[in-house]
């Protein structure tokens, strides 16, 4: 597989050769050097490697110049010299994400925020952090700690993700169901633009002037803006958690158990759903004391007081026993609970560990077609004979198949990306989404033609024309080009209004 | 084709038609939010023939209906199946649709506790300003493809586009709720509401006016309960409590609507949106504090200039709700940056400006 590389830019030409890169190289290089110190400014191969892929390690790219700025006034100077010499700007946290957001742009400056993981203010009167862009997600939480506060999002990653990347992705994690994703519990973001302009989303009040710009930016993936400083909403730490372990001797069962769930009126913290072949890996990778047996098991979590949570455990129990589980184990305490989750949350890490490789998929569908997408999913693993283990965000109907593979053969890599493109074109087709949490990036670029039409993809590529007029920042992620759509020539599925105005009651 | 799509194409036939004829169209739903931001322009686009609930199923916790569809309608058929839109869109009079509620943006007392009208958009069907029909986001709750332009249409008071249809994650209603009155003074009601906020208490909305703060609690049965116990105060009658909320989600004391004489002496309704933990902002006239201090109403003769200078100084911004002569502008300008970005996103989806010019901003 080839990785998308996008469209050089202007300046630069398609078939330019080595010597060419080589002095474009030095151009770029030379201009930075007057704005950076020369240890900020990374090109050589051996130094630049560590930098070509991100969290999906199947795509690779050798950045033209790698920048490590320490101040603002650096990274303000790096936009603008790019922005002068019509160089992409490819923003960089951690490098966790799952769907090459960050991969480098071959012409183009990666631009790494790690610097910037100072974390400036815990304000508990008000409950909010102001954090740098390169302060990582679970930082900020133990931070907050000490006032009784964290930061609600959690994603898998978040030990090591950073705010800045959160943002740029609109990151979700086990606990959104019921408190939101990044967008609900940021306030604020303050950047720069692609030619180095300041600029200021959102506000400390709850909301700002003019349209609310900040739905756009976060989850853009870095196409429209660098994040420097990120104003976080801070949550009261829940005086208790306790989570419920419940086995479903069919996936289905646990499918519907969901949306009962749901449908009597209870938002559970946390509603996962692993199937059998998940749960034997994560817990022979970290021993969560998972029931092997089942065919599939639902972590079903209460947050709260005391009695809260002892009223909703009460309530979840009862439901969850109605829908046909044949076992209910609930957390004793939070080691316990800790253990329930641990499984959870280490699912993509093992899963590395049986396999050379691992795609995970991340699209989600309405909750009431899980069972029926987990048997979908079945029968493309045996038309394309490979692996495949699922972890679902069941709540949210957010799904994450993890399909088994070895890029080093060829012949897999090529089945595992027609799986994965069959899940998402299924999601589309249930009324879902290509992704929920990770990202288009560059993976999931023809997906988007299935789930886009062309106008409606024209209407992001003006969008990130008028906040990007020479389209520098992280060029050809995202929205998929007309001409690449044609070659995947996969037809866009339809919606217009929803066919029924008028629906029975009930 | 169905009754909806043929509404739909005529609705891009008239907007297409405007397009070539250099003609501005005003977007209207039920009229209720007139008043607001600055005056609409131009000839009427109703959209009556667009309504009706597209989809509703409770235990996906979302409903798609279309923006013609009258705001009660929605609400009665949620309360049916025991759940609400819990933002709680102000009302201001009957007859208010989907689709305006969507485009002011607005949100009721809730907002510091359960989140904006923009945090519960999930998706849209929007007519763009070349007449055509574009489907941003949808009907789950996560979903990050493409940018998400559904939320920006929240409070974007028509200008990007028609809101033909839109999908709202909805929430059950509160199981329990309970409303508790303090005697106390501005600081004292701001010092409180901070410390409240950071602790984990079931609170749903907050407002101090005339040295009393009132709360609402909501939750599970024993949360509240236990709230209730640790805070003390003296306990609202429950339906007169649901009453005096609704009031003021809806504006109706008048406070909120200054007479017309009261308009001519220069008396105006200031909407300030600054950080909670402002301190008390000194002004001439009355105030009502909502949001945990995020949220202040000012009845005031002030210069607008002094009131804006006021917001401003503490991080916030002022909205000029209402008042004989908005000159001034009613809502308050962002940075020139973000202001120049208002401008390209405006042609980016209305490159003909036929869509409620002015209605934001004069210029746009």
């Amino acid at each position: 597989m080839t990785p998308e590389v996008a469209a050089p830019p202007p300046a630069a030409n398609a078939d330019l050769d080595r010597a060419d890169r080589a002095a474009r190289q030095s151009e770029v290089v030379r201009a930075l050097g007057r704005v950076v110190p020369a240890a900020a400014i990374l090109f050589r191969h051996e130094d630049t490697v560590a930098y070509e892929c991100d969290g999906l390690t199947a795509y690779r790219a050798s950045p033209l110049v790698v920048v490590i700025p320490e101040t603002e006034a650096q990274v303000a100077a790096v936009l603008s010299v790019c922005h002068g010499l019509d160089v992409p700007v490819v923003a960089r946290g951690a490098g966790t994400g799952l769907s090459g957001g960050a991969l480098p742009h071959r012409w183009g400056v990666s631009l790494s925020l790690a610097k910037f993981n100072r974390i400036l203010r815990i304000d508990a009167a008000s409950c909010t952090a102001a954090v740098q862009s390169g302060v990582r997600n679970l930082a900020i939480s133990e931070a907050a700690a000490p006032f009784g506060l964290y930061y609600a999002p959690d994603p898998s990653s978040q030990i090591a993700c950073t705010i800045g990347g959160n943002v740029a992705e609109n990151s979700g994690g086990v606990h959104c169901l019921k408190y939101g994703l990044t967008l609900h519990n940021v306030l604020r973001v303050r950047g720069y633009l692609a030619d180095g302009q300041p600029v200021e989303f959102g506000s400390e009040a709850l909301d700002a002037p003019g349209l609310d710009l900040l739905p756009l930016v976060v989850g853009s993936e870095g196409m429209l803006a660098v994040t420097i400083e990120v104003t976080v909403k801070l949550t009261p730490k829940p005086q208790l958690a306790r989570c419920i372990m419940a086995s479903f001797d069919e996936v289905e069962s646990a499918g519907a158990a969901v949306a009962n769930v749901i449908a009597r009126g209870i938002i559970p913290a946390g509603l996962e759903l692993m199937d059998k072949p998940m749960t034997a890996v994560a817990d022979a990778y970290v021993h969560a004391g998972y029931d092997l047996a089942a065919a599939a098991i639902l972590l079903c979590e209460s947050d709260g007081t005391p009695e809260e949570v002892a009223d909703e455990i009460e309530h979840m129990t009862a439901v969850l026993t109605e829908s046909g589980a044949s076992r209910i184990e609930v957390s004793r305490d939070e080691a316990q609970r800790q253990r329930f989750w641990s499984g959870r949350k280490n699912a993509f890490p093992a899963s590395g560990g049986i396999s050379p490789d691992y795609m995970c998929m991340d699209s989600t569908i309405p909750r009431k077609r899980l069972a029926e997408m987990l048997r979908a999913i079945g029968v493309m693993a045996e038309k394309y004979d490979l692996r495949c283990v699922n972890v679902f965000h069941a709540g949210d109907g957010n799904l994450h198949p993890l399909i088994l593979f070895d890029a080093n053969d060829a012949e897999q890599m090529r089945r595992c990306e027609l799986f994965g493109a069959e899940i998402l074109e299924a999601s589309v087709r249930l009324g879902g989404t290509v992704t929920g949490e990770h990202g288009v990036g560059v993976e999931k670029l023809n997906s988007m033609c299935v789930q886009f039409s062309p106008a409606e993809r024209e209407q992001f590529f003006a969008i990130k024309r008028a906040f990007d007029p020479r389209g520098l920042l992280n060029p050809g992620k995202v929205i998929p080009t007309l001409q690449r759509c044609a070659e995947y020539g996969r037809m866009h599925v339809h919606r217009g209004l929803l066919p029924f105005a008028d629906l029975p009651r009930f | 084709m169905s009754h909806g799509e043929a509404a739909l194409r005529r609705l891009t036939e008239r907007v297409r038609a405007a397009a070539a004829g250099g003609e501005q169209l005003d977007i209207r739903g039920g009229g209720t939010k007139s008043f607001y931001g600055e005056a609409p322009r131009g000839a009427p686009l109703r959209l009556a023939e667009l309504t009706g609930v597209s989809n509703y199923e409770p235990s996906e916790l979302v409903v798609t209906a279309r923006a013609g569809t009258a705001l009660a309608e929605l609400e009665a058929l949620l309360a049916e199946a025991g759940q609400c839109l819990p933002f709680e869109p102000p009302r201001f009079a009957p007859g208010g649709t989907v689709g305006g509620m969507v485009a002011a943006g607005l949100t009721g007392p809730a907002r510091a506790y359960v989140g904006s009208l923009r945090d519960f958009l999930l998706g849209c069907t929007l007519i763009d300003g070349r007449g055509e029909v574009l489907h941003f986001g949808g009907e789950v709750m996560k979903n990050v493809a493409g940018y998400d332009v559904s939320r920006v249409l929240a409070g974007s008071w028509g200008i990007l586009g028609v809101i033909c249809e839109v999908s709202l994650k909805v929430l059950p209603r509160p199981v329990a709720t309970a409303t508790i009155a303090f005697d106390v003074d501005e600081s004292q009601a701001l010092a409180q509401l901070s410390a409240w906020s950071a602790q984990a208490l079931p609170l749903r909305a907050s407002c101090w006016t005339e040295n009393r703060l009132i709360l609402r609690l909501a939750g599970a049965e024993s949360a509240v309960r236990a709230a209730l116990a640790r805070l003390g105060g003296n306990r609202l009658e429950p339906e007169a409590a649901e009453r005096w909320w609704d009031a003021l989600r809806d504006h109706a004391d008048g406070f909120f609507r200054p007479s017309g004489a009261e308009l001519a002496n220069g008396d105006c309704l200031w909407r300030l949106s600054v950080p909670a933990r402002t301190a008390p902002i000194l002004l001439p006239g009355r105030q009502w504090i909502e949001w945990g201090g995020a949220q202040r109403w000012w009845r005031t003769t002030a210069p607008a200039v002094v009131v804006r200078e006021a917001a401003t100084r503490m991080g916030g911004h002022a909205t000029l709700v209402r008042a004989a002569d908005k000159a001034s502008g009613a809502f308050a300008q962002p940075s020139p940056t973000v202001l120049t970005l208002h401008r390209r996103l405006k042609l980016a989806f209305d490159p003909a400006r036929v869509f409620n010019a002015g209605r934001l901003y004069p210029d746009l």
